[in-house]
């Protein structure tokens, strides 16, 4: 029996993936997105589930997905479980469950057998430029290139998430590199800009771990909704 | 005969059978809400009235009583709230708003009531009831026992109709527009004229309640005059169908003041009068609009004078008016008509507001329109409840009504004893402590030992548990029998049994409070370490727990199974005491707002709640206990078995943030009708839906002039937060409210 280490379920999801999501979040990630707001996901901890436990749980919820909803993996980095990953993917299918998967691309590899389970993946952008991204994530843009060319060959179905922090991501400058970027995906059927908030801020100070954005101001909405705009022109 | 002229005939037309009459000539709508039409101006000019004057009766309390007469269906002259254009005439007394005295339930409740706002009773009445007249409170405590007077006292049976109307009585109002009140009156003769055979006590009450149907009857019909209306005949067109129906619902609300009067199940009814208007040419969709914008206003000021204690138990002034709407017939086609969509968007013409109570009967296969429709509405207003009509069809066929919150009954075809509730967290706390109540001190239950453990072991616990709960069925069941005796013999509802075959069926509807609490007080025991802090007489007041246990609300069986085993060894206990009238036992897990007087009467609970705090409300998980998500709270309660031991209705509130539920509009309607879906299609039977923020409703606590109409769903009813007590207020506010993480 495979286990994996998760952090919780969110029962009601409805932002990740469409319709109603069941989203398991996973932890473990490579990367420290200075805007993370789920840093208590950041450590690979001790196995606490089986993918049989998981599914069962998540089937609960079938009579609410089963109509446009599914399942979103999420995190930390789903990518970093990949065979407990593929077990749970494997046996979900089986229920005809919509799976997709919320990840920045930074696993260790598998990830053709993975995306073989995925209906849809939703991806975090982070900096479209390698220094950007390197200094915003600590970690080099090189590994998610290759999450994307696999995906690519496969053709997945891909969401774009891009979240826009005040003085990184907020100026046309950067708007045209991401233009630029995204020609990378071959499929993409929705991008969205998402303004960084403080909603994590806390668990920052629960977890005792030093807070690189303490002092960044939230991303307005409607500058937000201003600059996906403009974007949306380019 | 000329009034049902272009309708399709059948069974209904040999006898009363208005079911009949609907399957043959319903048309059902599956189209969306683009049709609905605005308020006419006749319909403004009276709301605005009333808007006036609801203001007026918010800072007042009551607008007015009228202390001079006596409750009746025939006791009023005519009143009008705007005479020339009111479309929908009748008032409860002969001014809106003012409020009937009603003694027969029990003449302290009156006395109190009026002291509260200042009034005195006509000197006349006072006699009367004082020296000549017994009510139906006096008939009660004449035969309780010792045993029975401290179960009520202690609150472990709290809220039992035994000084007020107990309601939850439909009378079938709409067979005064199919038939007329003759024809009624003509089959209420020819019962009597068979109820022969040895004259036992029974046949010989059946004899005379039906006498006095037949002059309810007559009653009606005088009354209906005073406002120029002939109700003799049957109604011709659908302005008739809608004033004689509302003639029915109101001679009910002026003989009775039950704690919920409801109307039942007339919008797909109205529906065939108003589509045989629309295709003959003579009633406009405007007009039908403005029909039932205008017999809801009047639904919405029937009014019923109550005590402070009273209010402090169900807060908000509610009557429970009420309707239900949708469903599903038996042959597959949905009972979704053109009208469903009108009496919904009263809500929308009118504004958001409690009353009526507005209630869908939720099915898997109601059109997808409808559907969206619904969400969309309680989204806007937070106004309506939702009921499974799925597993409520098979029980109670394809025409039945809910009354109060969630008690279903075949309209006309049967009737309930309404039962209050027993608090199950406190009958816990007496098998800790030897029957002896927590708060007063004072022995309740006899063969008992208090537990001298010091950690609380589960089985020896559960033992008793279940020994308290088989006492305490066995007084519930006989204090119930006593009540409704008297409520018979004393305040017997002879208008509405007059809208009822005969030959009724008879619920006896027991309750129980504080489901979540208790169950949780055994998870703790059973998977934690629990230890009694106990005071010098050995009474466990307060509880240390060691360690976690699973909490009801969390999709967990482990704790889960803990309440519906609960339920069930309840029901089944008090399905072994015979009912009086032969009526059949039904339970609920359904508080309304006394969810917060239960719990200042309940002592600390081992599940780690302290003194006085509040329930959960009904079936409601604790609050914010239930982590999990909002899915998985739903689970949870979607496990208690309706049809197997619940049958009066497993109520459940859910709040949830906006921004939780989706981006924008169109993307909110489709989740919650894939969680409406989702949940029900489990089985589960009810949810109120609040869509609002913790913080709106912070903000309204403070600021109540900001939100005048600012309407949520509690447990089985909506109120105006405005008009909940602080203490409510702030129950509502913490709980549990299902937001993005």
């Amino acid at each position: 029996m495979i286990s994996g280490s998760i952090d919780s379920i969110e029962s009601l999801g409805l932002y990740d993936g469409p319709g109603i999501r069941v989203v398991v979040f996973m932890n473990g990630c490579m990367l420290r997105c200075k805007y993370c707001h789920n840093p208590e996901m950041w450590l690979m901890r001790d196995k606490n589930i089986t993918s049989d436990e998981l599914v069962k749980k998540i089937l609960r919820f079938q009579s609410y997905i089963s109509d446009g909803g599914g399942v979103t993996f999420s995190g930390g980095e789903p990518l970093l479980q990949p065979d407990f990953l593929i077990d749970c993917c494997k046996k979900l299918k089986e229920h005809d469950v919509h799976v997709a998967l919320d990840t920045a691309g930074v696993g260790i590899g598998k990830y053709e057998e993975i995306l073989n389970y995925i209906d849809l993946i939703i991806f975090d952008v982070k900096h479209a430029d390698p220094v950007g991204y390197k200094e915003l994530v600590s970690h080099d843009i090189e590994e998610s290139h290759n999450f994307l060319e696999v995906a690519n060959k496969m053709n997945k179905k891909f969401w774009i998430r891009q979240v826009i922090v005040p003085g990184v991501h907020d100026n046309l400058e950067y708007l045209n590199k991401l233009k630029e970027y995204l020609k990378r995906i071959k499929n993409i059927e929705k991008i969205e800009f998402l303004p960084y908030h403080k909603l994590g801020t806390e668990k920052y100070e629960a977890l005792k771990i030093d807070n690189p954005y303490k002092d960044k101001k939230e991303m307005d909405k409607d500058k937000c909704d201003e600059l996906y705009q403009v974007f949306l022109k380019l | 005969m000329n009034e049902w002229k272009d309708f399709v005939e059948g069974e209904w037309c040999r006898k009363i059978d208005v079911r009949d009459f609907i399957q043959k000539n319903y048309t059902p709508y599956e189209g969306d809400e683009s049709f609905l039409k605005k308020t006419s101006s006749k319909t403004t000019k009276v709301w605005n009235k009333c808007l006036d004057l609801l203001k007026e009766e918010l800072k007042k309390g009551v607008l007015d009583i009228d202390t001079k007469h006596v409750s009746g269906i025939n006791s009023y002259d005519a009143g009008y709230i705007d005479k020339e254009n009111e479309v929908i005439v009748g008032l409860q007394t002969d001014e809106v708003l003012k409020r009937i005295v009603n003694p027969y339930g029990g003449i302290r409740m009156v006395y109190n009531s009026l002291a509260a706002y200042n009034y005195k009773l006509d000197e006349n009445i006072d006699k009367y009831f004082n020296e000549f007249r017994k009510t139906h409170n006096q008939g009660v405590f004449d035969v309780y026992t010792d045993e029975m007077r401290k179960a009520r006292k202690v609150g472990l049976l709290t809220g039992l109709p035994d000084a007020y109307g107990r309601g939850r009585i439909i009378g079938d109002y709409r067979r005064i527009a199919l038939y007329g009140i003759d024809y009624l009156m003509e089959e209420k003769k020819k019962d009597h004229d068979n109820l022969k055979g040895v004259m036992t006590e029974d046949l010989i009450r059946l004899r005379e309640e039906v006498t006095e149907q037949y002059r309810a009857l007559e009653e009606m019909k005088q009354m209906a005059l005073k406002y120029g209306c002939d109700i003799s005949k049957p109604a011709s067109n659908a302005k008739e169908a809608v004033q004689w129906t509302y003639f029915g619902y109101l001679a009910a609300i002026k003989e009775n003041n039950g704690a919920a009067m409801s109307l039942g199940r007339t919008s797909t009814f109205l529906d065939i009068y108003i589509e045989r208007d629309l295709k003959r040419g003579i009633l406009t969709e405007e007009e039908a609009q403005e029909l039932i914008d205008q017999f809801v206003i009047k639904l919405r000021v029937a009014r019923h004078l109550r005590t402070p204690e009273y209010d402090e138990l169900f807060s908000g002034d509610p009557t429970w008016v009420t309707e239900s709407i949708g469903g599903v017939g038996l042959d597959g086609r949905p009972l979704v008509t053109k009208n469903s969509y009108r009496m919904l968007h009263t809500l929308i013409n009118l504004g958001p507001a409690p009353e009526p109570n507005l209630t869908i009967l939720w099915s898997k296969n109601l059109p997808d329109n409808f559907k969206k429709y619904c969400a969309e509405i309680s989204i806007e207003t937070d106004s309506v409840q939702y009921e499974n009509d799925d597993i409520m069809r098979p029980i109670y066929g394809d025409d039945y009504a809910i009354a109060c919150c969630v008690s279903a009954m075949k309209v006309g075809k049967q009737m309930q004893f309404f039962g209050a509730r027993c608090n199950l967290a406190k009958a816990l706390l007496y098998s800790i402590n030897g029957g002896i109540d927590e708060v007063k001190n004072i022995k309740v239950l006899d063969g008992y030992e208090i537990m001298q453990d010091e950690i609380l072991d589960y089985e020896k616990v559960k033992k008793s548990y279940y020994k308290v709960l088989e006492d305490v069925a066995a007084l519930y069941v006989d204090t119930m029998n006593i009540i409704h005796y008297m409520h018979d013999k004393y305040a017997y509802e002879r208008g509405q049994m007059a809208l009822h075959d005969t030959d009724v069926e008879r619920l006896m509807a027991f309750g129980v409070a504080g489901l979540s609490v208790a169950t949780d007080s055994l998870s703790a025991i059973k998977y934690a370490k629990v230890k009694p802090i106990r005071n010098s007489d050995g009474i466990s007041v307060d509880f240390e727990i060691e360690g976690d246990f699973p909490k009801y609300g969390n999709d967990d069986d482990r704790v889960d199974l803990i309440a519906t085993e609960l339920l069930e060894k309840f029901y089944n206990e008090l399905c072994k005491h015979p009912l009086y009238r032969n009526a059949k036992h039904t339970l609920s897990v359904l508080t309304i707002t006394s969810n917060v007087v239960y719990g200042e009467k309940t002592g600390s609970t081992p599940d780690g709640r302290k003194v006085g705090v509040p329930f959960a409300p009904g079936a409601n998980p604790m609050h914010e206990r239930d982590t999990s998500g909002a899915l998985a709270s739903l689970n949870s309660v979607a496990k208690i078995n309706y049809g197997c031991y619940c049958r009066d209705g497993v109520s459940n509130t859910f709040s949830i943030i906006p921004d939780a539920l989706g981006h924008d509009m169109e993307s909110r309607k489709d989740n919650l009708v894939d969680i409406l879906d989702g949940y029900f299609i489990q089985g589960a039977h009810h949810l109120n839906v609040n869509v609002l923020t913790r913080e709106t409703l912070i903000d309204a606590m403070e600021n109540p002039e900001k939100y005048p109409l600012l309407t949520i769903r509690v447990s089985g009813y909506a109120v105006r937060f405005n008009r909940l007590t602080r203490k409510q207020q702030q129950e509502v506010i913490s709980r549990t409210f299902h937001s993005r993480r």
